[in-house]
């Protein structure tokens, strides 16, 4: 006599180890293997469009630390830059420089958690993940001496960056871009053929290049299934079309190619920095902007190339002081849409390492 | 760079087959009514020297009198960029078509506008708040939500 079976739910979160912060997954399940998926969210909503539409532009800065806070640079950036081209101001090569330097400095941080986290899920508890900190530990060491913050920086200014860097920071910096590439080798040498990771990893939660595309993905995961497309170099911004760099891809678009783009990225990042601090110019790094800045009458979107993809904010200015729209492209949110794709027909098991692989944030996932 | 193409030469190119349906074309924006927004962009993602496969944003802006959706597309085939608005009148209930069949990416950004704007897309396959919980009132983004 045949079992009679039928599918049931099961709520992964949105407290749980692997849902890196508050996520759920409503997973349908027959016995194992994952019939169906919905994520939720919204637990972490703040309403940072809203609140961002009554202040000014520059106390919007710090609002932009709290979206992907493990990228907050990276954040600040892309909105100063946005600001500026929506207002016309340009900056001093110097601050240029700065914030290419602290953008790939966050790029490193924002990847060594990423991986590391990435490997905690595929069950390697704590250990790579404390190897990664502590070259993340570097990172922080860094930010803290150019800003004082280790997480919300809140660095970049409308005009340049807050504040020049410190004596100690450029041998600091040396001494850390010629020591980072044998600590990725080091990860390598531990991860990159290490046996259980393959069989984990690889051919698991497939996004095809197609597909990758149809859902508008970006940063490693896109690249991870093969599309050439980082905004660096595509659309180049700041000064990046002065340093050389590779677009690191993977061929197939499985978990172990969004992990191995993001050690190449980390590999990349290094190598722009080094390119940076050779062709450091000193001057100024900030420029006057008048304390209550409106914009001229207009709209821009600004985009840069975020550690977890295509970070772009749209403004609307109609002249006032504060924006009178705000909004954040937020590339971890549309990196989710393949979540389902990716799950559907792998055991749960396998769900908790798809997830951990496209590596989001919540923070800016709900905003 | 990605090149923005200017609205009036793709203008140019969208009118013969969709005469009357582009309100206005200024710098590399594109103005189009709301009813055609569809054919448009399927038209816009596969004519050939086009080919806008990759739809990078969608958002809308309440302007009062009417609300703006505003879509960034980029090619990547090409590397190059446009961005087309279209606009949806009344307060209850606006309603402009969704695009999720043509761009999948299109799914969650359609629902958090429909969350927080409370403009519908006709045709999208699941949509319902994703922010806010069922039951909540009012679209906070609105500019009459205080």
């Amino acid at each position: 006599m045949a079992i009679k079976t039928e599918p049931f739910v099961i709520n992964i979160g949105p407290v749980h180890p692997s849902t890196h912060g508050v996520f759920r997954m409503r997973a349908t399940l027959d016995g194992e293997v994952i019939l169906d998926m919905e994520p939720v969210f919204g637990y972490l909503h703040r309403g940072i469009e809203k609140l961002a539409e009554g202040r000014t532009y520059t106390q919007n800065i710090p609002f932009t630390d709290r979206l992907d806070y493990l990228a907050s640079m990276s954040n600040n950036l892309a909105y100063v830059m946005a600001v500026e081209k929506l207002a016309g101001i340009s900056i001093p090569e110097r601050a240029e420089y700065l914030r290419v330097i602290m953008a790939e400095l966050q790029r490193i941080a924002s990847h060594l958690i990423g991986v590391g986290a990435f490997l905690n899920d595929c069950g390697a508890f704590m250990t790579p993940f404390l190897y990664m900190f502590r070259e993340r530990e570097k990172i922080l060491d860094l930010f803290e001496m150019v800003c004082g913050q280790r997480l919300t920086y809140n660095y970049m200014r409308i005009g340049g960056v807050s504040q020049d860097i410190p004596e100690e920071f450029l041998p600091a910096l040396d001494k850390f871009v010629r020591q980072m590439p044998s600590f990725i080798d080091e990860y390598d040498q531990l991860l990159a053929e290490n046996e259980i990771l393959l069989a984990r990893a690889k051919g698991v939660g497939i996004l095809p290049k197609e597909l990758a595309i149809s859902i508008s993905a970006s940063g490693p995961v896109l690249r991870g299934s093969g599309v050439k497309w980082d905004i660096r170099k595509a659309d180049p911004y700041s000064v990046y079309d002065r340093f050389q760099f590779d677009i690191p891809i993977g061929s197939t678009g499985d978990t172990y190619d969004r992990y191995w783009v993001r050690i190449q990225e980390m590999r990349q990042s290094v190598r722009i920095i080094k390119q940076a601090m050779e062709q450091l110019p000193p001057g100024e790094v900030l420029t006057e902007v008048p304390h209550s800045l409106h914009p001229p009458v207009g709209e821009v979107y600004g985009h840069i190339e975020a550690p977890r993809g295509e970070l772009g904010f749209y403004l609307v200015s109609d002249n006032s002081i504060a924006p009178y729209r705000f909004h954040v492209r937020p590339p971890t949110l549309i990196n989710l849409t393949a979540l389902r794709d990716m799950m559907i027909g792998w055991k749960i098991a396998d769900a908790v390492i798809i997830f951990g692989s496209i590596d989001i944030c919540l923070a800016e996932v709900d905003r | 760079m990605t090149l923005a193409l200017s609205g009036e030469d793709v203008a140019a190119k969208l009118e013969p087959q969709f005469p009357g349906s582009i309100i206005e074309s200024r710098g590399n924006n594109l103005l189009v009514k709301s009813e055609s927004l569809f054919d448009l962009a399927s038209f816009l993602k596969t004519a050939p020297g086009l080919d806008f496969d990759y739809l990078t944003s969608i958002t809308a802006v309440d302007y009062y009198d009417y609300f703006e959706v505003v879509y960034h597309l980029t090619s990547i085939k090409h590397n190059h960029s446009l961005v087309v608005k279209t606009r949806c009148y009344g307060r209850d209930n606006p309603t402009v078509p969704s695009v999720v069949s043509l761009w999948r990416g299109a799914d969650f950004q359609e629902r958090e506008i429909y969350d927080l704007m409370g403009i519908s897309f006709d045709g999208h396959p699941n949509l319902k708040r994703i922010f806010l919980w069922e039951g909540f009132q009012g679209h906070p983004l609105r500019k009459d939500y205080l």
